[in-house]
């Protein structure tokens, strides 16, 4: 029965372009990088217990670092990938290293500022990014000779990376690791009574939840083709801790569906209105009043609950 | 010579706007332990009411008054029917901030649109006082001396004063001041209430120099942010400091390095985390 619904699922996924119209497909495109980068989040928030409103930051810096590396020095995208996630990955054990050294509020506190003072150079360093304006006249890579331009094409492509790193994630949180680091995140002097390196897990998976946003950025910049400071805006964090809180912090699909539901709320609302803040904000007050576990926990006590009768 | 003059009085007057925002979020959060991320909301809010009061009375600091009372209103509403019911939840007190900022800032591009609103500082103010050579602009100067008696104020209030002893003593250990009988209920919505009005107020009185726009919020918050962390949560005289330091490194990095004036905000940040963690002025958290 398990493996039936999975089976369907798979199909369904692999299926969907041939069902679904250009403008389906590239939302679930869209989907997948979103939920990438939840997932990658989620790591921090609900398996490490550490609140981070900067996650943007990797995404923004992987897609800045690929860009200006293709546009001013002309270098292809078997250099720039690697460059590019390579650099992002350095910062964010640079800035793990400073977050690290508060728990609680205060990492919130220092993530939010040290994301802010990106997403400010990112305005500022016209020489660099272009301000404003944003960096335009990217390309789509083509691995293994397939141009990725068609949106069939590109979504098969967001599919695998997202499926890989969905399944390394999936390992990260349940090797013996992840459970120390679980264990942290409830009981962190009892962890460091018992001889555990508190600060050196932490540390370890704030890199590593780094390095996958910076995979979901490469993702990000190769399917707009463009990348733009709004990027690395404290709402493009909040999106991304919004999708895994009100999925389900600390499960493995609540991220996943929490980013689907931001993404689709985002896609539909913002075609007839322009209020998409003001929407992120009330869903979020919302969610933390009415439904602070999130829907995967709480559907899934629903569905045991009716189970049973 | 009157570059560095001219840096120095922005400098200063961006630190006393800085102080009025940052004393606040550092007593809310040394009291309720929460990170009002709404902090750079209120400052804009107060600015944009500001803007609205002055169309009618061209009175500056009347409009501050008004603009500090309703901002402050707005805190104290805000504090005892949304954040009141999350007591306890310290996650969920800093993401309802958070998403109420969101729809605050949504509401003043509704409600004043777009463009930049700028506020004028009184006519009296607006002439440079002239030194010898040297032409200071007056109105930085007001603004100052407004920081200055505004931290006296409060440092005597929290220094002096049986309500500033409950203060502390809740700031200390709140277990213990409740046991011993302090309403500390009733002072979080004080607290609350004080930073309110005050970063409601600096931002009427920031209206002058940096005018309201839409991303006003998201320009100071982290600033403040920045402050606290620098001079240590739950402390005025930190926030004091800080405040300045942050200033002088902010105006001179914009000035002569405008590219970078944001990663200049690192450095501080890293050398107060390396070798001072818990700010400047910050205590040991029990």
């Amino acid at each position: 029965m398990k493996w039936l619904v999975r089976i369907l699922f798979g199909l369904v996924l692999v299926g969907f372009p041939m069902l679904g119209g250009d403008f389906y497909v590239n939302l679930a495109s869209q989907i997948f990088i979103a939920a990438l980068f939840a997932a990658s989040l989620n790591l921090l928030v609900g398996y490490g217990g550490l609140v981070s409103l900067g996650h943007a930051a990797w995404v923004g810096l992987a897609a800045y670092t690929s860009a200006w590396l293709y546009l001013r020095l002309g270098l292809g995208h078997s250099v720039t990938a690697p460059a590019a996630l390579l650099l992002t990955t350095l910062m964010a054990a640079l800035f793990g290293w400073i977050a690290m050294h508060a728990s609680g509020l205060g990492f919130l506190m220092i993530t939010l500022a040290l994301a802010q003072v990106l997403w400010g150079t990112a305005y500022r360093w016209s020489a660099v990014t272009n301000g404003d304006n944003g960096l335009s006249g990217l390309t789509r890579p083509a691995p293994f000779g397939i141009a990725l331009d068609k949106p069939a094409a590109f979504y098969y492509f967001a599919l695998a990376v997202t499926i890989l790193a969905l399944w390394m994630i999936a390992r990260f949180a349940g090797s013996p690791f992840g459970a120390a680091l679980r264990g942290m995140r409830d009981e962190p002097r009892r962890m460091a009574a018992l001889g555990h390196n508190v600060w050196l897990v932490r540390w370890i998976t704030f890199v590593y939840s780094g390095f996958w946003g910076a995979v979901a950025g490469l993702l990000f910049v190769y399917y707009h083709k463009y990348i733009h400071p709004s990027t690395l805006s404290l709402t493009a964090s909040a999106e991304a801790l919004l999708g895994v809180i009100a999925g389900g912090a600390g499960t493995l699909a609540g991220p996943i569906v929490g980013a689907a539901i931001v993404m689709l709320l985002k896609n539909y609302v913002s075609a007839y209105l322009e209020r998409w803040n003001m929407l992120l904000g009330i869903v979020f007050v919302l969610i933390v009043i009415f439904m602070p576990e999130g829907v995967v926990p709480g559907v899934r006590r629903w569905w045991t609950r009716w189970r049973r009768q | 010579m009157q570059f560095w003059i001219i840096q120095t009085l922005n400098s200063l007057a961006l630190g006393g706007l800085l102080f009025l925002l940052a004393a606040g979020f550092s007593l809310i959060f040394g009291l309720m332990r929460i990170a009002n991320l709404t902090h750079g909301s209120l400052f804009m809010l107060g600015a944009y009411l500001g803007a609205t009061v002055l169309r009618l009375v061209p009175n500056l600091w009347l409009a501050a008054l008004l603009g500090g009372l309703a901002v402050a209103l707005f805190g104290v509403l805000f504090e005892r029917l949304i954040l009141r019911p999350l007591t306890g939840n310290a996650l969920g007190q800093v993401l309802v901030t958070l998403g109420v900022s969101f729809i605050v800032a949504d509401l003043c591009l509704v409600i004043w649109g777009g463009d930049p609103i700028p506020l004028a500082a009184p006519a009296y103010l607006q002439r440079p006082l002239v030194l010898g050579s040297i032409a200071f602009p007056a109105y930085r100067l007001v603004v100052l001396g407004i920081a200055v008696v505004t931290a006296i104020v409060l440092h005597l209030l929290m220094d002096r004063t049986r309500l500033g002893a409950m203060i502390r003593a809740g700031v200390d250990d709140m277990a213990m001041a409740r046991a011993v009988g302090i309403p500390v209920s009733r002072l979080f919505s004080f607290v609350f209430l004080l930073g309110a009005a005050l970063a409601g107020a600096g931002g009427v009185i920031g209206g002058p120099i940096m005018s309201a726009y839409p991303g006003l919020d998201a320009d100071m918050l982290p600033l403040a942010l920045i402050v606290v962390i620098l001079g240590g949560v739950g402390s005025l005289l930190g926030a004091f400091v800080g405040s300045f330091i942050i200033a002088f490194i902010y105006t001179f990095g914009a000035a002569l390095l405008p590219d970078l004036a944001y990663v200049i905000l690192f450095l501080p940040m890293i050398a107060v985390i390396a070798f001072r963690p818990r700010g400047l002025f910050g205590r040991q958290s029990t």
